[in-house]
């Protein structure tokens, strides 16, 4: 049996430093996306919301909130918390719903309002929150993807030039995106020129914090097909394991990695288990990909993601960049919405932008992002504390 | 040099040997898996459901699995010396407890002398000081 269900319809708010409520955003988008899908929001028995936990109350239970907004329908509601991967598990939980057939629409949602400045931990000596721990020892959150980008440097040649060259193609694909909030054309010497944040990682290299919001219209095959789309873009796979013990990689926040000491624990990476579920799961190879949404929370890391989502060898992701397969016009165009570089993160809506790039993708609507003839994209993004997701989409 | 008394910034974390200091982590009685900060509690093994572990101290060298710095002043809870002096920091393989272990790098030290597979051991050096005492926390340095 089929685990395929469609997407009916997808919206965004533009991403930005706006500073109004996220609920305003959330709307938007959710009223985008019923308007692109055809339907009318009584229609939708499902609403999938993906929790901010910097909005208050509301932002706990973000499926409620934005079902209120959109006026109660009697709609069944849901909210889902999974850091970056938030807006994956809201979308995995609408699948559920609809493969378990008890509903055939549902709406998924997610949207932020992010402070000023500096993301730091709540007060108080807490020795146990290895968030709290970490800060007080002085290691942020560029330490983290520092710590990445220096080993392939050392380990694999890359150079601070690879890391600019992924900024700037990133700054080309977003530079028309309606939807982006950075829109700048910027040079390798822009990238050089700009202040060292935590070595080899400059300002340009990694990513601000965003206001904004994305959703979806989901539904069964049956439904879809009654409203004439059956041939919708379909969500062939959704990934959200959770790592496996032990670690090879430090991962933020934590001040060490778990042992591998055990007798017959071997060391893995996080990042690469993700898209291997989701690839089993679609019956979907890496080779059939056309186009990717990658989480480059750091222009470093999206060239890990490369290796991680097996576009090529470990070591050979500076290759990829270099040769120019990864922008628009290249064999395998990556983070053709201009990536987090382009829009910052937006954390619960952040993973669903990304089906909602694909989804343009695959229809032919991208405009002057659009690959020729993409027929399969894969996201891939990771948080805090086990939380990553990755998910296929297809014509 | 103040004659404030020397605490750990985070208690029971690492010794105060002045000359040779070691982290504080523990290890599972029954499969061997060692953690830092100290599990004491229920291992995080999936293959072992345990609950009995012993306190020991872990391997004072390593050998760099990465680096970097931070030359911008961290938020709080961190507290910085004004003006803020940026700081090198290590990600450090201890090869018995097969385990990474960050830290910042001794001052003195930047990016530049540092390289992966380097190696290192564990020094303590102040973090901050307070009214009443000197907080001192464990530092990487390379070794000579
Ligand atoms: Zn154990």
């Amino acid at each position: 049996m089929s685990n395929d269900i469609a997407i009916l319809g997808v919206g965004m708010h533009p991403w930005g430093k706006w500073g109004h409520n996220f609920v305003e955003y959330g709307v938007a988008a959710a009223r985008a996306a019923i308007a692109d899908a055809g339907i009318d929001w009584k229609d939708v028995g499902f609403v999938s919301g993906a929790a901010t936990m910097r909005c208050g109350y509301p932002g706990y239970v973000a499926g409620a909130t934005f079902a209120q907004a959109l006026g109660w329908q009697g709609a069944e509601v849901n909210t889902s918390y999974a850091a970056c991967a938030s807006g994956s598990q809201a979308l995995a939980a609408a699948r559920a719903k609809i493969l378990s057939g008890e509903c055939e629409v549902a709406l998924v949602v997610g949207a932020d309002t992010t402070p000023k400045g500096f993301l730091a931990p709540a007060k108080g000596y807490r020795p146990e929150d290895p968030d709290w721990v970490r800060f007080y020892l002085g290691i942020t959150n560029p330490t983290y993807f520092a710590l990445y980008a220096r080993r392939r440097m050392d380990v694999y040649g890359d150079t601070e030039e690879d890391f600019g060259l992924v900024k700037v193609k990133n700054s080309e694909h977003g530079f028309t995106n309606p939807n982006a909030r950075y829109k700048k054309k910027f040079t390798l010497d822009d990238v050089a020129q700009s202040a060292m944040v935590a070595d080899p990682l400059r300002l340009l290299n990694v990513c601000a914090t965003s206001d904004g919001g994305a959703a979806m219209i989901v539904c069964s095959m049956d439904y879809a097909k009654k409203m004439g789309k059956a041939d919708a873009v379909k969500v062939a796979a959704i990934s959200t394991v959770t790592p496996t013990f032990a670690s090879e990689v430090v991962e933020m926040p934590d001040i060490a990695t778990d042992s591998a000491a055990a007798a017959g624990v071997e060391a893995h990476r996080f990042r690469a288990s993700l898209p291997v579920k989701a690839y089993e799961e679609a019956g979907i190879g890496p080779e059939d990909v056309s186009v990717a949404e990658v989480y480059d929370l750091s222009s470093a890391l999206e060239l890990d993601w490369y290796e991680d989502l097996q576009f090529c060898a470990r070591g050979e992701a500076a290759q990829l960049v270099r040769e120019g397969v990864t922008k628009l016009g290249g064999r395998l165009p990556v983070n053709t919405s201009g990536g987090l570089a382009c829009f910052g993160e937006a954390v619960p809506a952040q993973a669903l932008a990304q089906v909602c790039e694909l989804t343009w993708q695959l229809r032919g609507q991208a405009g002057d992002r659009q690959v020729e003839g993409a027929k399969v994209g894969i996201t891939a993004n990771q948080g805090l504390f086990g939380h990553g997701s990755s998910v296929i989409v297809k014509r | 040099m103040s004659a404030k008394p020397v605490n750990a910034a985070i208690e029971g974390w690492h010794t105060l040997d002045t000359d040779k200091p070691q982290l504080l982590g523990s290890r599972c009685d029954s499969c061997g898996t060692y953690y830092f900060p100290k599990m004491l509690k229920y291992c995080r093994n999936p293959g072992c459901d345990s609950s009995d572990f012993s306190e020991v101290p872990l391997s004072r060298t390593g050998k760099i699995w990465s680096y970097t710095n931070a030359c911008y002043k961290p938020p709080e809870p961190f507290v910085a010396d004004d003006p803020f002096v940026p700081y090198a920091i290590a990600a450090v393989e201890l090869a018995e407890e097969q385990m990474i272990v960050l830290g910042q790098v001794v001052k003195g030290i930047d990016v530049d002398q540092l390289k992966v597979g380097m190696d290192v051991e564990l020094v303590l050096e102040t973090l901050h000081e307070t009214e009443e005492d000197t907080k001192v926390t464990w530092k990487w340095k390379p070794v000579a």
